[in-house]
């Protein structure tokens, strides 16, 4: 990569000095250049890990002595691997789905109507993406605690909790996403469902939702990434011997360094492309995101 | 089908009347259109008619029933909306077939009335296409025949053609009127374009500041408009501040004495002129003919249009019609513009010129 930067500099020199006063030829090396040079970055912590899924010895060391596939039958044998994977998907699905039933009516309300207090609220939708997770598992921690206290239902460490919690971490780019894709949808086109016969339900089904189906796939998609991949603020909230994935990968980690999380991540990041390109088959995601 | 009526209609945002006590009734298959500048209330009016606003105050009634808090899903009414409104993810077919599918009409009847629809605005091929794949012309016409297709009481097109590229929205009005004929739909249509309103219209109601200033034919707002702003929005007119100096005489701003009709006008008021019954001299005799010098003139193609100064506050429009003249007047050229005194219209008052008034 950095032999290609280089590469790619001397002939944008060269041609400079070839022809000194074309600039946007070499504005345009430079930004390919640069361009590269990114994508490098993002994919470079993928490439590694996948390979190092694939190693033969225990102790990551370079070069390889040799590859294997073991490592991913190792996965599936650890127990509290297979727990976490179980957890985490039972709750991104629920969050997903609960965080959805509430930022789409939200969503609706903050892009079309006019009300006191609707630019505060709009910013308090999004302020979970702001805040620093720690900070939301510690607040949540404390309201559980008390909340038990109170009350004596057994929130905290349970599945209820933590989905409760995780919703949270949904709503910010469910209202993100499907304010987007309302910002790009004509309201008279409700008007004329209406005008037409529709009641406001029937509106809703028939015109506004198909029109910010394709914000509504992508907000689920990625409340559901953000919500399996989360670990600093469900630190606090699992209960005993019950973990999601991130955080059994982090226990793990703290004993061992051989290539089974390289193998439990590989499995986790196909996953995730796999429910990407599928969606991208039903609603083109490029065009919200 | 029905006869449209409002009493005392008016809507009001906080102290300010978008409509203020509008009195109306739109006869069974009349076409009316609601002419005015941009706030005058026009489309608040429509709206209400829709059901989309509610009005503050006064009676909505189509076909003698009161309309006038029912939601718009319990109206009969057929909207043109500005932006078409077609629902994107349907087919042309599917759009015109929305409004019937609401009133659970069966299969049979739903096929038979949106195909007899799209034939009425002749896009019988074009069913299985989405909106999106259509011109806007064609857009427009799918959004008429979907309103079309319910059979509405009454018709509503909101700015239907101001999208439009001008050669298409002469043969688009056109259509409309037609149909409208045709199908003997009561419609009220919006618009600021006061030549697609006289194209159209049986009657016209000329709207400003929320409020009616005049109801009538074309022939009646161009040959009589009620007040200086209809005299100022529909055509064109010149206008001369001034007084009414004795029955019968005007006297201008820069001194000029002309002679005019003042029916009972008396102190300081306005000349207002049409331009095309201006003409030059030498010609028969009129009864005002006044020197002039030319300031300003365009070639208009049909029509030559002058700028004449006839005293150093008081200029004039003069409207030519191109007969193929060799010589044709020039800016610098001393004219005789002249006038017959019933070309003039006196309003009372001075100041205050509405928005579409032309200073010259």
């Amino acid at each position: 990569m950095a032999t290609a930067l280089i590469h790619d500099r001397a002939q944008a020199g060269a041609i400079a000095a070839r022809r000194p006063f074309d600039a946007s030829r070499l504005g345009r090396w430079a930004l390919d250049g640069v361009a590269a040079l990114s994508l490098g970055f993002i994919l470079l912590p993928l490439v590694l890990v996948i390979w190092l899924a694939f190693f033969r010895q225990e102790i990551p060391s370079f070069p390889p002595e040799g590859y294997s596939v073991r490592w991913f039958g190792a996965v599936f044998d650890n127990r509290s691997f297979v727990g976490g994977f179980i957890l985490s998907l039972q709750v991104g699905v629920a969050a997903t789905l609960i965080g959805l039933a509430l930022a789409v009516p939200a969503s609706l309300a903050v892009a079309r109507r006019r009300f006191l207090g609707r630019g505060p609220i709009n910013t308090l939708l999004l302020m979970p993406l702001v805040v620093p997770g720690i900070v939301l598992g510690t607040a949540i921690y404390v309201f559980q605690i008390e909340t038990e206290i109170a009350t004596g239902l057994p929130l905290l460490g349970s599945t209820l909790g933590l989905v409760a919690a995780h919703v949270l971490i949904v709503i910010p780019w469910a209202v993100r996403l499907v304010t987007a894709s309302l910002a790009g949808f004509d309201p008279t086109v409700e008007e004329a469902a209406k005008n037409l016969g529709a009641g406001p339900w029937t509106t809703f089904r028939r015109v506004t939702l198909p029109a910010i189906r394709p914000g509504i796939v992508a907000a689920a998609l990625f409340g559901f990434v953000m919500s399996f991949g989360n670990l600093e603020m469900s630190l606090f909230l699992v209960g005993a011997g019950r973990t999601t994935l991130p955080i059994a990968i982090l226990q793990y980690l703290e004993w061992k360094i051989d290539p089974t999380v390289a193998a439990a991540s590989v499995m986790q990041i196909a996953l995730i492309g796999a429910a990407m390109l599928v969606t991208d088959r039903y609603v083109k995601i490029s065009q919200v995101v | 089908m029905a006869r449209l009526e409002f009493r005392d209609l008016s809507k009001r945002y906080g102290d300010h009347y978008a409509v203020r006590s509008v009195n109306l009734e739109v006869p069974d298959g009349e076409f009316l259109v609601l002419l005015g500048p941009s706030g005058c209330g026009k489309t608040t009016t429509l709206r209400m008619i829709a059901g989309f606003i509610e009005p503050t105050g006064g009676v909505v009634r189509i076909g003698g029933a009161e309309v006038t808090y029912l939601p718009p899903w319990r109206r009969n009414t057929g909207m043109v909306f500005q932006s078409y409104a077609l629902f994107p993810h349907m087919t042309v077919a599917e759009n015109v077939a929305f409004g019937l599918e609401m009133r659970k009409l069966n299969r049979p009847e739903l096929a038979a009335r949106s195909a007899e629809a799209l034939r009425l605005v002749r896009l019988e091929g074009f069913s299985a296409r989405l909106p999106r794949q259509l011109s806007g012309g064609q857009q427009q016409r799918v959004a008429l025949a979907r309103a079309l297709a319910i059979r509405p009481d009454v018709l509503l097109l909101d700015e239907p053609l101001s999208n439009l590229d001008a050669k298409l929205r002469e043969e688009v009005r056109i259509e409309i009127r037609e149909l409208q004929r045709q199908l003997r739909l009561t419609t009220v249509m919006v618009t600021h374009d006061q030549e697609e309103a006289l194209t159209v219209a049986d009657r016209l109601v000329v709207m400003a500041d929320g409020e009616i200033r005049q109801i009538g034919s074309q022939r009646d707002l161009y040959e009589r408009p009620a007040d200086r702003f209809v005299a100022g929005f529909v055509g064109r007119s010149t206008f001369l501040e001034g007084r009414v100096a004795a029955p019968g005489e005007f006297e201008t701003a820069g001194g000029l004495r002309l002679k005019c009709l003042t029916d009972g006008v008396s102190g300081p008021a306005a000349l207002a002129l049409r331009p095309e019954r201006l003409s030059l001299g030498p010609g028969p005799p009129l009864d005002n003919r006044l020197p002039g010098g030319v300031e300003f003139v365009s070639y208009l193609g049909a029509v030559l249009e002058l700028h004449v100064r006839l005293s150093p506050a008081d200029r004039v429009v003069v409207q030519l019609p191109n007969r193929g003249e060799a010589t044709m007047p020039a800016v610098g050229d001393t004219v005789e513009v002249g006038w017959p005194r019933d070309a003039g219209l006196v309003f009372a008052g001075q100041g205050n010129p509405g928005a579409a008034e032309e200073r010259t």
